[in-house]
């Protein structure tokens, strides 16, 4: 008896063996985790970076190569999806690293942490390779529902539940909305498969079509609300506000890259024909939310909600370099996308760094004096803050300088005069708490005296001295990678704009 | 046979009444997890209709996944309301206002 039916081809693995191996090492990791008492904890996070690492090892042994497509051509290892998924795979390693002293001294110190992220992680990739309409939704979805759980970790935490709550719905109404934007293009073109789509609009009339441009409106709304650009941007500052300060970290670096991956598929690789349609929405989305978002960033006292306004600007600038709609674009695009996780992960860091178990230093005032207390940490912040507002010698100035110039090239001229000039207004904020660290006095004298009252063995009255070496290494490799790609950017735009030109 | 607008015009109704109550709902969290659903059933309706006319079966397949992603949202949606309940005793939209700005 034959019992693989005649026509069926087995696929070839090859190219998902990384997304395979993730897959397994998480569900080991779940059921390791089980057998790992608390204070053995170290343990797990081992486990989880290490099958980070060696996915990560996977997806680099055949980095370079041409383009494989496999099951059904659903699944394709293109050279973009190779590039984002180291990026977001070692972002990844960077976050647990940095959360680990954090979720200790909060009693989160939990396996479940890692097999989220993990899960998360996997997600991202799903969605980094997927070929079809039904594949990216999956990845999304993989994405978002891990990250869920993860927003509300914290169970005893009236906010973090609130923040849970409100990420949940906004996420759900987007997904919906992408779901029915891409029920209409499934309906009018027949397939689900990116490449069938791009075929029918190349052959058709597709700016007359009244169902292609209401399923391209949805979808960009849905886009629009997982991005977080304005209009859609209402659950951004309580998520980031909210969620456990690790876990804004990882809300803000990693799945950022997939969404820009996710962008790319959806808009450039099977609505390309359609871009006219979508220049001029994403055009509008760009502009508001680089306004609103720096504007709005100057009236916060909490850094977590002025990174998270930050993020919205930062977003602005990312669609622009997409709705130019050529490979320079889309490569400055994704070089902005890359550096700026780079950067916002290590300002986060800082921010876990400065709290310490009795409380979270997430209001502007913890930074007060930071350069007399901290000098070294109050010198990364620095350049963290610098590279978010552009400065030239950091990367940021490079990031923002090649999404403008591919704005001016199109002749979106007007754009890029207000993305300049929001640029300016956002420098204010970034350098009012430069000016906190360096130019004004610790009010932490008092707090501090009391720590030391309470601390009766006589350790060590000074804030964040509990943090392990890693961290403190991994923050200083991070604040001159921010620096290092600014002074040579070359390299990685180089491998940016190879990774589009071979990809598109 | 029942033209394919039909269908369509459901789909739109059920999306807008979705999206509607989603909007105007201000009492009752669990209000809103049922409008989540019921926008995915509107999508489903939607490509069950399209693959029919296509003759395509990809869309209904489609529509099994989004059957069960739904499940698992909605186990997540829930979890997270009793996490919110047992913080705040209320599930009431309008109090869900802690963090502003």
């Amino acid at each position: 008896m034959q019992l693989i039916p005649m026509g069926f081809e087995v696929p070839n693995f090859t190219p998902a063996i990384p997304e395979i191996f993730l897959l397994a090492g998480a569900c080991f990791v779940l059921l390791a985790d089980l057998f790992i008492s608390d204070k053995n904890r170290f343990i797990t996070y081992l486990m989880a970076q290490v099958v980070l690492l060696i996915t990560a090892g996977l997806v680099l042994t055949n980095f370079g190569s041409a383009t494989v497509s496999t099951f059904s051509d659903m699944f394709v290892l293109d050279p973009m999806a190779q590039v984002l998924k180291v990026a977001l795979i070692l972002v990844t390693v960077g976050v647990f690293v940095y959360s680990r002293d954090y979720l200790r001294d909060r009693q989160m110190y939990r396996g479940e942490y890692f097999t989220l992220g993990l899960f998360t992680v996997l997600g991202m990739m799903i969605m980094v390779s997927a070929q079809t309409l039904l594949l990216i939704y999956l990845g999304l979805e993989l994405l978002s529902l891990a990250m869920y759980a993860l927003v509300a970790f914290r169970r005893d935490d009236g906010r973090a539940s609130e923040a849970a709550m409100k990420y949940f719905v906004l996420g759900a109404i987007a997904s919906g909305m992408l779901l029915y934007g891409m029920s209409f293009i499934y309906g009018i073109t027949g397939s689900l498969y990116l490449d069938h789509i791009a075929t029918y609009m190349s052959s058709n009339p597709v700016m007359q079509n009244v169902g292609l441009l209401l399923g391209l409106s949805f979808i960009i709304v849905g886009l629009g609300f997982k991005l977080g650009a304005v209009p859609f941007h209402m659950w951004v500052p309580d998520v980031y506000d909210g969620a456990p300060t690790s876990v804004t970290m990882f809300l803000g670096t990693a799945p950022k890259i997939a969404a820009f991956a996710m962008i790319i598929r959806l808009l450039a690789e099977g609505l390309g024909d359609m871009v006219q349609g979508w220049q001029q929405i994403l055009a509008i989305l760009a502009a508001l939310s680089v306004v609103l978002g720096n504007i709005i960033a100057i009236a916060q006292t909490n850094i977590k909600r002025m990174f998270a306004y930050s993020t919205i600007s930062h977003m602005g600038f990312v669609l622009m370099g997409v709705l130019a709609g050529t490979q320079a674009g889309y490569a400055a695009s994704m070089f902005y996308i890359i550096t700026y996780a780079i950067i916002s992960m290590g300002g986060f860091a800082v921010i876990i760094y400065l709290s310490h178990n009795a409380k979270e230093a997430d209001q502007l005032d913890d930074l007060k004096g930071l350069s007399s207390t901290h000098p070294w940490v109050a010198f990364m912040m620095m350049l963290f803050l610098f590279a978010m507002a552009g400065v030239p010698p950091t990367v940021g100035f490079y990031a923002k300088l090649s999404v403008i110039t591919v704005v001016v090239d199109v002749s979106y001229t007007w754009l890029a005069v207000l993305a300049v000039v929001t640029s300016v207004i956002g420098a204010y904020y970034y350098l009012r708490a430069i000016k906190l660290m360096y130019f004004d006095k610790s009010d932490e004298n008092t707090s501090t005296e009391t720590i030391a009252e309470n601390n009766l063995d006589g350790a060590k009255p000074s804030v964040a001295n509990n943090n392990s070496l890693d961290f403190t290494v991994l923050l200083s490799i991070n604040g001159f990678a921010v620096l290092l790609l600014g002074i040579l950017p070359g390299g990685l735009m180089a491998l940016c704009l190879r990774a589009i030109q071979s990809s598109l | 046979m029942i033209p394919l607008s039909y269908f369509l015009v459901v789909s739109a109704l059920l999306f807008s009444i979705a999206v509607a109550g989603i909007f105007l709902n201000r009492k009752n969290m669990i209000i809103l997890l049922m409008c989540i659903e019921l926008m995915l059933l509107a999508v489903n309706l939607n490509f069950i209709a399209f693959s029919h006319y296509l003759g395509d079966m990809a869309g209904q397949v489609f529509v099994f996944f989004i059957l069960t992603v739904a499940a698992a949202e909605a186990a997540i949606g829930l979890a997270i309301l009793v996490t919110v309940f047992r913080n705040r005793r209320t599930i009431n939209v309008e109090e869900l206002d802690e963090m502003k700005g």
